[in-house]
């Protein structure tokens, strides 16, 4: 396996302990910040108690948004719950579309033909590409500089969307992947168009990066706050790019080698502190290596069919058993464990959420910090509430 | 990485009375799992993360599934005396007749851990507890002191399936308000009759409407017509 270990040009002083106000006089404040709050990316709250700007207990509420999405796909046949995984982490659809059709693919033992996995790749790293984008872009949001980065990602992930707007009909909810294979065939002039959208990218990360990675407030606010121990974070199931900024190799894509990621050759970016500053400098790097599986996916794609001949549409009814499958989402490990008793229904359907999961750990990440860092480590986080409730 | 048999007999080997057994799985995923005595799941669960070999340093996923009564009815062949005319002389004879017994196969709550390892890059491990049953034996004990990821989505779990995890450092509710009262992911849930979510209701939200409204009346003998029901 060829890992690279990707370490991170630091400023000087970032490893400082965190200040704390001199005005903590023992008093607690109790604040709920949000559910109403711009930097929670939805309905969340968090219940925060302060001593004086210093965070001393922290819990997160959830539920605003939970709409027991794992009920109702029990309640509907194993292709009407596809539709509905988009709303799941609703700037990953594709993402989602895959880790489902993964699972249940697993569970019947299904084959998916080369032209379909080839595609499969090439939506799921663009849409990586244009969600670690965009969550770079919220997080600078957050640090107060409202606007500029923000559309310099939403341009590019525009053109990304558009792409998958004349594919799958839905700039959003695309709903594009069947259990053995996907639903339509990619046309010549829709990978010409991919190919070109593909090529502007690396002059957009470059851009992004000179604007931001050595910003000296970017750097200041960043460097040293909301570190991550990886010994807690493995602890703590904490997967993705948060996992890997805290400096342990484990990437989906290169462990379990689903559909045909043994094919490509890209590195894993490690972080080497846990900081918020890693967690920007792994998802830049991320969006660099998607690049690199990008071209090569477009330059070997191989023409076929998009559906297996032998898949069931008509009458699917998995054999008793279950299965779990799970891929490398944007934001980590999503995984779908699905039972099946026979009927057209699953037994039970569950969603490994890895935006609820890599909450776990919020309180121990901010515990010390001043409340406006909390604001950053939140957004550092990069979770989408769709995802988190359910 | 071994197979789920060998861990078994690591297990064993490693933690006495473990009581430990093999659950076969027939779908072509072939994710066969372990199902834990809850005596032992702790002993159990810190042995498989802190063996140099199996090395399960990540848990990734915690499920709740129900498994409600199921009512079985099985054929069976009884044997009846009968006593009957044959030839003009009363005989006992012996007679089989088919009857249809139904019993009542008690149902559980079932808790399944999904477990991968980071160190060693295998996986998954599939290991689950049972409940006695669903109503009032439904402690297990929790796996949050071996592992963290466990803490959110065990409360998930007791929220959604009344599984109470026992040295869980803060079960609480987690999407369901504290107020709530049932356990929504269970297969014998009945949603609330949502009467009025339209606001002038018809076909079966009237039908549920005018259920309500009556259930009302009968409840405290005076209550008023309500527009729905006109």
């Amino acid at each position: 396996m060829s890992v690279a270990e990707t370490k991170t040009e630091r400023a000087e002083g970032w490893n400082r302990p965190p200040v704390i106000s001199p005005d903590g006089d023992g008093e607690i404040l109790e604040l709920a910040m949000g559910p109403h709050h711009p930097s929670t990316h939805g309905v969340f709250r968090m219940d925060v108690a302060l001593d004086g700007e210093r965070v001393i207990r922290l819990k997160p509420v959830f539920g605003y948004l939970h709409r027991n999405h794992e009920k109702i796909a029990e309640q509907a046949s194993y292709l009407a719950s596809m539709p509905y995984t988009d709303r799941l982490d609703y700037f990953c659809s594709l993402s989602n579309n895959w880790a489902y059709a993964l699972a249940v693919e697993k569970l019947v033992g299904q084959e998916v033909p080369e032209r379909a996995e080839y595609i499969r790749v090439i939506l799921a790293e663009l849409t990586r590409v244009q969600n670690h984008a965009s969550s770079i872009g919220f997080l600078i949001q957050e640090m107060g500089a409202s606007g500029t980065p923000l559309m310099y990602a939403f341009k590019e992930r525009e053109k990304i969307l558009d792409l998958f707007e004349s594919l799958t009909g839905s700039r959003m909810m695309c709903n594009y992947m069947r259990f053995g294979g996907c639903r339509v065939d990619v046309s010549a002039p829709w990978l010409d168009a991919a190919r070109k959208v593909v090529a502007g990218l690396p002059q957009f990360v470059d851009e992004f990066e000179a604007l931001l990675s050595s910003n000296e407030i970017l750097m200041a606010r960043c460097q040293g706050i909301g570190v991550l121990r990886p010994e807690l974070a493995v602890n703590a199931g904490v997967s993705g790019p948060m996992l890997r900024a805290s400096g342990v190799n484990y990437d989906i894509r290169k462990v379990d080698r689903y559909g045909i990621y043994d094919r490509f050759k890209f590195r894993v970016p490690l972080g080497d502190h846990g900081d918020i500053y890693d967690r920007y400098m792994v998802r830049v790097l991320e969006m660099r290596e998607s690049i690199t599986i990008l071209e090569q996916a477009l330059k070997d794609i191989p023409s076929g069919p998009v559906m297996d001949a032998k898949a069931k549409i008509r009458g699917f009814r998995p054999k008793p058993g279950e299965a779990y499958g799970r891929i490398e989402a944007p934001k980590g490990e999503l995984g779908f464990y699905l039972i099946s008793d026979g009927g057209p229904n699953p037994y039970r359907y569950r969603v490994r959420p890895p935006s609820l999961i890599n909450l776990t750990i919020l309180e121990d990440m901010c515990l010390g910090q001043n409340v406006a860092d909390v604001v950053l480590i939140f957004g550092s986080v990069d979770i989408v509430l769709g995802e988190v409730d359910r | 990485m071994k197979t789920v048999e060998e861990t078994k007999a690591a297990i064993e080997a490693a933690v006495p009375d473990a009581g430990v057994q093999f659950v076969p799985n027939p779908s072509p995923s072939a994710q066969h799992s372990l199902l834990l005595a809850p005596a032992s799941a702790i002993a159990v669960a810190t042995f498989l993360r802190d063996d140099a070999e199996l090395a399960f340093d990540f848990l990734s996923n915690v499920s709740g599934v129900d498994w409600p009564d199921k009512e079985i009815a099985e054929k069976v062949k009884v044997v009846h005396q009968v006593t009957k005319v044959v030839d003009g002389v009363e005989q006992q004879v012996e007679e089989t007749v088919d009857e249809t017994r139904k019993r009542v196969e008690s149902g559980c709550l079932e808790a399944v851990y999904h477990l991968y390892s980071i160190a060693k890059k295998h996986g998954p491990l599939v290991i689950r507890m049972k409940t006695a049953n669903r109503t009032d034996l439904v402690e297990l004990p929790s796996l949050t002191p071996v592992w963290r990821a466990a803490e959110f989505q065990e409360r998930e779990v007791f929220d959604l399936y009344g599984i109470v995890f026992g040295g869980h450092p803060d079960l609480r509710r987690i999407l369901m308000w504290d107020g709530f009262k049932d356990h929504p992911m269970r297969k014998d849930y009945v949603e609330p009759d949502d009467f009025e979510y339209e606001p002038t209701p018809h076909d079966e939200v009237l039908a549920r409407a005018q259920a309500h409204k009556s259930r009302e009346q009968g409840a405290d003998g005076t209550g008023q017509q309500g527009p729905a029901s006109q």
